[in-house]
């Protein structure tokens, strides 16, 4: 084995530092209190981060693109409240689909905006998410939905059952998970998705169909969403106008934890569900060790600059930026 | 007349007409459909509204420095909080007991020192670490509003200092205190953007950065005395808010950052930097109160305006990339 410079070794941590701060971070969790690692708390953070990671496995193909989607948080709250709102109306059987149609339709006009017309995407995000919530909110009437007969229906299955002794949004989670895993790295669409996010005019040159790639990116961003939204309102039975409020700044944060750039052209799905990972057991975590709950709020924001601060550093070869 | 400097003198102009046109509209429209029987541009009417636009249009004259310095700020909703929990809570703090109606100006010294500190934290981080400022105060508007749930969980925090309310509520020449400072805070910001080495450095940085370099401009200050500003600026809408209503909730605040930066891109702000002025976003900041308070006027549900607003950032956007493909000719590959 050829010896590793000091660098190639820095640089190689600081490349898997997320997995290793990670790993010291469950160790030192478990030693300050061993009920972290019991199978149970184990399967209980990972069932509540699903709807964050569903999310943001979405976001994952956005953000390579080399876009943002500040919209999910709102789009969420408007499918869980229609799909909500059409199972008493036309049945669950009916319902799902409508509202994967309804969230489709709005992913799909991002994608115009942002793919086609080749509009800022923060801009046009920002504006759809204030556009969607008043959306909700014309739709509701600003009444909170709650499905009248919570026993009566097999529409809880998909927040509350599970299968084999795992919970269904875990299952939903990780075949997603695999299913885009697999699709990103492994397929010319995947390829495209790096292609475009990377460089944008080579990609066009090179013949990479850009508006048509960043367009998919976004159905396939709004159809996680669909499904974050039904595993949510299955789970809940009721939901707020507001249920997903905030959470488009969540998913963003675990994608970047994850080491996505915003820049675009880099980022995995494996790495996603890392971040994912994270903020779920920090915030557990932290809960555990007897903290506020507002303590995670401030120990994320820490975390998401030194993870980017130290990708980045790692890059330059640097510690401290070259701005003058 | 030039053809470039038409679309320039339309974009700037722009925002203007849109206004005049929300008057028009929402004066023929409420002829009709208002219940009340007041006219739209009534005078109390227009004055309330440049009150109301206050809290919103005196960030807004900060965001409109930072972007086009080529960065954003996310974390001012955060730091409005913050600020207005510090001044709130501090004039019941037993070492100024013995000030008397003295401890409202160190309440607000107070308030805008914690400001423009959380804001040059964000600039200090985004200079040292080279972070992007997306990012920086992406992570700042969850720690600094975490902060804010931590002092006093869900609660309220309120004090009611009844000479403060008074000199909020004062008007002078028949404007009111609020619409005073956001004058004057448009004022100062035209001013430094337009008349200062500083604005124009920061133009230069955002319109385009490696050329700033070589031009052996420091980037690094420049955008720290900018986040300081926007800081400032936030906690200083907070005092002024927050003098007159004495409770500030937990969660005040949440999505300022959001209404901020869309009367900036109405105000003709470009993300990307290098472009935008405070005479703009002052015109962004009012289209977006007169839409709000318009629609309410004529009785539409106040749920709708985000939907309106939305699209209506959506359609400028559109219409700002046709009239630049127009005025540069195709550029695109």
């Amino acid at each position: 084995m050829a010896t590793l410079t000091r660098q190639q070794i820095a640089s190689a941590a600081a490349k898997q530092g997320i997995l290793i701060a990670f790993a010291l971070f469950m160790i030192a969790f478990a030693f300050a209190n061993p009920k972290f690692i019991g199978l149970d708390n184990l399967s209980s953070v990972v069932r509540s981060s699903a709807i964050l990671g569903v999310m943001a496995l979405g976001v994952t193909f956005v953000v390579i693109s080399g876009n943002l989607d500040l919209s999910v948080g709102s789009m969420m709250s408007f499918s869980t409240v229609v799909v909500l709102d059409l199972h008493d109306k036309i049945g669950p059987a009916l319902a799902i689909p409508a509202m994967f149609a309804m969230t489709l339709a709005l992913g799909a006009l991002i994608g115009l905006l942002v793919g086609y017309l080749k509009l800022n995407s923060l801009i046009v995000t920002l504006g759809m998410l204030s556009a969607i919530h008043g959306l909700t909110l014309s739709y509701s009437g600003g009444k909170n939905m709650d499905i009248a007969d919570k026993a009566g229906t097999w529409f809880s299955v998909f927040g509350q059952g599970s299968a084999l002794g795992v919970p269904m949004p875990i299952l939903i989670f990780a075949g997603l998970a695999a299913l885009l895993g697999v699709m990103l790295s492994k397929t010319p669409f995947g390829r495209k998705v790096y292609a475009v996010g990377g460089n944008a005019t080579a990609a066009t040159f090179s013949g990479v169909p850009r508006a048509r790639t960043v367009f998919t990116c976004y159905l396939l961003s709004a159809a996680c969403v669909a499904v974050a939204a039904l595993i949510q309102a299955s789970r809940s039975m009721g939901a707020q106008n507001t249920v997903g409020q905030g959470l488009e700044l969540e998913v963003l944060a675990a994608v970047i934890l994850g080491g996505a750039s915003l820049m675009g052209g880099s980022g995995t799905i494996f790495k996603t569900v890392v971040g994912v990972l994270i903020l779920g057991f920090i915030q557990n975590g932290l809960l555990l060790m007897g903290l506020q709950f507002y303590v995670q709020f401030v120990v994320t924001w820490v975390i998401i600059i030194l993870a980017v601060w130290l990708d980045i550093a790692a890059k330059r070869g640097k510690l401290w930026s070259r701005i003058a | 007349m030039h053809k470039g400097r038409l679309s320039a003198a339309l974009k700037k102009g722009a925002i203007w007409g849109f206004i005049v046109i929300e008057l028009i509209f929402f004066s023929i429209a409420g002829e009709y459909l208002s219940l009340s029987g007041k006219a739209f541009m009534d005078y109390d009417n227009m004055l309330l509204l440049l009150k109301q636009s206050a809290p919103i249009g005196i960030i807004a004259m900060g965001m409109s420095l930072v972007m086009i310095n080529g960065n954003i700020d996310l974390s001012v909703g955060a730091i409005f909080a913050i600020a207005a929990i510090v001044l709130l809570d501090s004039m019941t703090w037993p070492i100024f007991s013995g000030l008397g109606d003295w401890v409202i100006p160190a309440a607000w010294l107070l308030a805008l020192a914690a400001g423009t500190a959380l804001g040059a934290l964000n600039g200090l981080i985004v200079w040292k670490t080279g972070v992007d400022a997306f990012i920086v105060t992406l992570g700042a508007m969850l720690g600094y509003r975490g902060i804010v749930f931590m002092f006093n969980g869900e609660n309220p925090t309120s004090h009611l200092n009844w000479t403060l309310v008074d000199m909020a509520e004062a008007q002078f020449l028949g404007i009111h205190t609020p619409t005073w400072f956001l004058l004057g805070v448009t004022l100062a910001i035209w001013f430094v953007m337009t008349q200062t080495v500083h604005g124009r450095n920061a133009a230069a940085i955002g319109d385009n950065r490696e050329a700033a370099v070589n031009a052996g401009i420091r980037v690094g200050p420049h955008m720290m005395i900018n986040f300081a500003l926007i800081g400032f600026l936030a906690a200083l809408s907070a005092v002024v808010f927050y003098s007159e209503s004495g409770s500030v909730n937990p969660n005040d605040g949440r999505l300022y950052e959001l209404w901020v930066i869309t009367a900036v891109v109405l105000g003709g702000a470009r993300i990307s930097g290098g472009s935008g002025s405070a005479i703009g976003a002052l015109g962004g900041v009012i289209a977006i109160q007169l839409l709000r308070k318009g629609l309410g006027h004529i009785g539409v549900d106040t749920s709708t305006v985000n939907l309106v607003i939305g699209l209506i950032l959506i359609a400028v956007l559109i219409l700002d990339r046709q009239l630049n493909v127009k005025g540069k000719g195709e550029l695109r590959v």
